[in-house]
């Protein structure tokens, strides 16, 4: 980007912006080269005949996806989705309208696949697939971070990502593939995790973090990796090992193992919970990831699975592991069955670490020290995937519920953000769905706007200097674009840090 | 004659169009599950939400306020007007359509208003004057030229509704029967059997879509019943 990134600024009154055409126009995040494409099995580059094949593919998926072809025929272009969306409010470019994303889709959709199109294409807006169009596809469909928040509001349930998911799936297909998501996945595949991080790497790693919190707090709080016949299996993402302010997560986690005398162990093998392959609406890539993690699941003979702090992470293994692994119930083939037969049927099957730390709260089981965090007034971003496609504890709205509830056992302040920004109204970070890359900062600063908006009115009515969440990537994110808000990068943070903060280890008393 | 050649054809279009639709819709699977959360754990909690969706439009009440507004005024009037309807094809008139009758003199015209509403968003708003194509414009002039035509007949030029019914009774006996002359009722018939032409081709399918939408019609139960479409089901046994 050769122009300087700013901050759009805040909104006085935070009504509707008008809209600005061709704002965003011709944004493209680089595009994967062949070795990336071809690890994956797509083509290396934009095939000849890219055209043939992308209508090809597109009726394969409409015979295979009842949302795609659902969402395509059902909208009444009523607009009620048309301000939702975090992109739009922060480019005010109308094409990141959700309905007008989708219609990128489906007004080749009509031009190929409905009669009224077929005769008459520019009275139902639709248009041949050109190299234009194609490019647009490429540049608007990387612009949405499917979060779902458009779905919310339709009064069809109209879920823009699955359009999204379909058109980088057919883009893939043709060989115009992203970099960023593809090159993740590959490292996945080879590697076992989004970073590329190998296993002695990971171990040092993971040493360095048992020194540092036996510095903190003379106690041995080990972090185990490959230990066979562990309990617990622990998946979290990758970032967890590293970044800021991620570790310190990571950090809790193993204190509350240590604290509930529930033994561990992270899989070097299988060391990623992240999934981009629902991010480019891949079920193979992302059964193959999945797998992987029921194989480290198998191989260490553990009786449960958690997982750590991540949003789409947490959708995928609660909306789908059981679907593409058969780690729940009902699967037949001899690894599911296996898998079932191991792991402890009493508990939910994957937990997540929220679900883990809560459970032992309410029992006792562990005790925290709210004040430990009294230097801190805290609010809580929901993290988009896990607001909108996935549920923690019995409940409906228990993702929303479990989080808040640990906080307050963790900080004696806690304030929640304004309705229209939190729960399943929440606003995305701004940087999920496979758009968590440098060459789309522009992009990524422009649509955190509603969710700084929201943290301006608490920090500037409240004090709140802290915003906790679930989820690595709005970590990172948020690490990254605070600074253009004008807040402290440091001010985001995970849920298990407060907890990390406040935990009581060693003798019970 | 021509009238009712027209309207077997456009029934036969609308219900051969829309079997097929929906046929189409069941058989394509939905593999994996994407409810918007938080969303109802059993059947009985999702045909709760489905019902707030049809009767209420629960979701567009959170979207947007105005156009709720229309949206009710306008199908609201639609629903009725449609029950009154059903006095010309029904021998004897079922009694509770009867009942809606008193109802329904007034419900042409909370339609028309509400289709009114919804037009001017289409001029007014600039983000919706943005996604607005041609036909959506057609659409709403068609069915507003179906109400004013109605409602015309009903208070500026009477139409021998008895001959309307012995016309529609006579259809569904296969026993043709003359239409009353009456340029208001012709103009009132073509456009209902365009409305049924474009029925299947249309956004109309929105009122089958909705129940089909995966993020509305799916229990949030993913950990504890396994959810495996035919086509998935195929690679398990090929790893
Ligand atoms: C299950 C039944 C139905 C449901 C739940 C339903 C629901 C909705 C909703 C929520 C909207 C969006 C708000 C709006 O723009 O008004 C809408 C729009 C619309 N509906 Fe329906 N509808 C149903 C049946 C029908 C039928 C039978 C017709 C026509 C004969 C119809 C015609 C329309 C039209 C033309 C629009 C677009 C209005 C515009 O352009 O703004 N609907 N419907
Ligand atoms: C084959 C189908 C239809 C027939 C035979 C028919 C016939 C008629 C007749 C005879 C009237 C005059 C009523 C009177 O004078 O008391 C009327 C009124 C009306 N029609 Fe239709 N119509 C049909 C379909 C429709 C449809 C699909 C719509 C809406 C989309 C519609 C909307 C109206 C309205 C709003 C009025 C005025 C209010 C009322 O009398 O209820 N009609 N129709
Ligand atoms: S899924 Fe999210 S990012 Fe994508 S169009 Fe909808 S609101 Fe925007
Ligand atoms: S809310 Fe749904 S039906 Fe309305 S314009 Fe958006 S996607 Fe289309």
């Amino acid at each position: 980007m050769a122009t300087e990134i700013t901050a759009p600024p805040y909104r006085v009154i935070p009504i509707i912006p008008a809209i600005k055409p061709g704002a965003m126009e011709g944004l493209k995040p680089f595009v994967a080269n062949d070795k990336i494409q071809e690890a994956l099995g797509f083509p290396g580059e934009l095939v000849e005949d890219w055209k043939d094949r992308a209508i090809a593919k597109m009726g394969d998926l409409l015979k295979k996806y009842r949302s795609l072809k659902v969402y395509l025929d059902a909208c009444v272009h009523c607009g009620a989705c048309s301000d939702k969306c975090h992109y739009f409010i922060g480019t005010q470019d109308p094409k990141n309208m959700p309905v007008a994303r989708q219609d990128l889709m489906r007004s080749v959709y009509r031009r190929y696949f409905t009669l009224p199109g077929k005769l008459f294409p520019k009275l139902v807006g639709a248009r041949e697939l050109t190299k234009e169009v194609l490019d647009e596809w490429y540049s608007y469909y990387h612009q949405c971070s499917e979060c779902r928040r458009c779905s919310v509001f339709c009064p069809y349930g109209i879920d823009t990502a699955e359009i999204t998911m379909a058109a980088r799936e057919i883009l893939d297909s043709v060989g115009y593939g992203q970099k960023y998501s593809n090159e993740i996945i590959g490292k996945v595949n080879t590697i076992g995790n989004n970073l590329g991080l190998p296993g002695p790497a990971l171990e040092d790693t993971l040493e360095g973090l048992e020194e540092d919190v036996k510095e903190d707090t003379g106690i041995d709080v080990r972090f185990p990796l490959d230990v066979k016949g562990a309990e617990v299996l622990l998946i979290t993402p990758s970032a967890d090992f590293f970044a800021e302010p991620h570790i310190d997560s990571l950090i809790g986690y193993a204190k509350v193992f240590h604290a509930a005398g529930i033994s561990w162990t992270l899989s070097s093998m299988s060391s990623e919970a992240g999934n981009f392959g629902l991010f480019i609406g891949n079920y193979e890539q992302m059964r193959k990831i999945a797998l992987r993690i029921r194989q480290a699941a198998l191989e260490l003979g553990v009786k449960r699975i958690v997982v750590g702090e991540c949003g789409h992470a947490w959708r995928v293994a609660y909306s789908f592991w059981n679907t593409l692994t058969g780690i729940g119930d009902g699967a037949e083939d001899k690894f599911a069955l296996q898998l079932q037969k191991q792991l402890d049927q009493r508990y939910r099957q994957p937990t997540h670490i929220c679900e883990l730390t809560w459970d032992l709260i309410e029992r006792q089981a562990i005790t925290l020290d709210p004040e430990a965090n009294d230097n801190l007034i805290v609010t809580f971003h929901d993290s988009c995937n896990v607001a909108r496609g996935s549920r923690m504890g019995e409940m409906a709205g228990g993702q929303f519920e479990i989080p808040r509830s640990i906080i307050r056992a963790a900080a004696n302040h806690f304030v929640d953000m304004s309705d229209a920004t939190t729960r399943e109204k929440t606003f995305c970070c701004g940087g999920g769905g496979g758009l968590l890359t440098d060459d789309l900062m522009d992009l990524r600063v422009k649509g955190a706007l509603p969710r700084m908006e929201a943290l301006k009115e608490v920090a500037d009515r409240d004090g709140v200097n802290f915003m906790a969440t679930i989820c690595a990537i709005c970590k990172t994110q948020f690490s990254k674009v605070l600074p253009y808000y004008g807040f402290n990068m440091r001010m985001v943070g995970g849920v298990h840090q407060l907890v990390s903060n406040a935990i009581r280890l060693g003798g019970k008393e | 004659m021509i009238f009712a050649a027209l309207f077997y054809a456009a029934f036969l279009i609308l219900a051969g169009g829309l079997v097929y639709r929906i046929s189409d819709y069941l058989r394509t699977p939905a593999p994996l599950k994407i409810p918007t959360t938080p969303a109802p754990t059993t059947g009985g909690g999702v045909a709760l939400r489905m019902t707030r969706e049809v009767l209420l439009f629960e979701s567009l009440f959170k979207g947007s306020l105005w156009t709720w507004g229309f949206a009710m005024l306008f199908h609201g009037g639609l629903a009725l007007v449609l029950m009154r309807h059903l006095r010309y094809f029904t021998q004897p008139v079922w009694s509770w359509v009867d009942l809606v009758q008193p109802f329904g003199i007034y419900a042409g015209f909370v339609m028309a208003i509400g289709l009114a509403g919804l037009w001017g968003r289409r001029f007014l708003v600039d983000r919706i004057r943005y996604i607005s194509t041609p036909s959506d414009h057609l659409m709403l002039a068609l069915l507003l030229m179906i109400a004013i035509s109605g409602l015309s007949m009903k208070f500026l030029d009477h139409t021998d509704i008895i001959g309307v019914k012995a016309f529609f009774l006579g259809l569904e006996h296969f026993d043709p029967q003359p239409l009353p002359a009456s340029p208001l009722l012709y103009l009132h018939l073509s456009l209902v059997a365009s409305l049924m032409i474009i029925f299947p081709f249309s956004k109309l399918l929105h009122a089958p879509g909705v129940f089909f939408s995966p993020s509305r019609n799916q229990p949030d139960n993913p950990r504890e019943h396994r959810h495996l479409s035919p086509w998935a089901a195929k690679l398990e046994s090929e790893s």
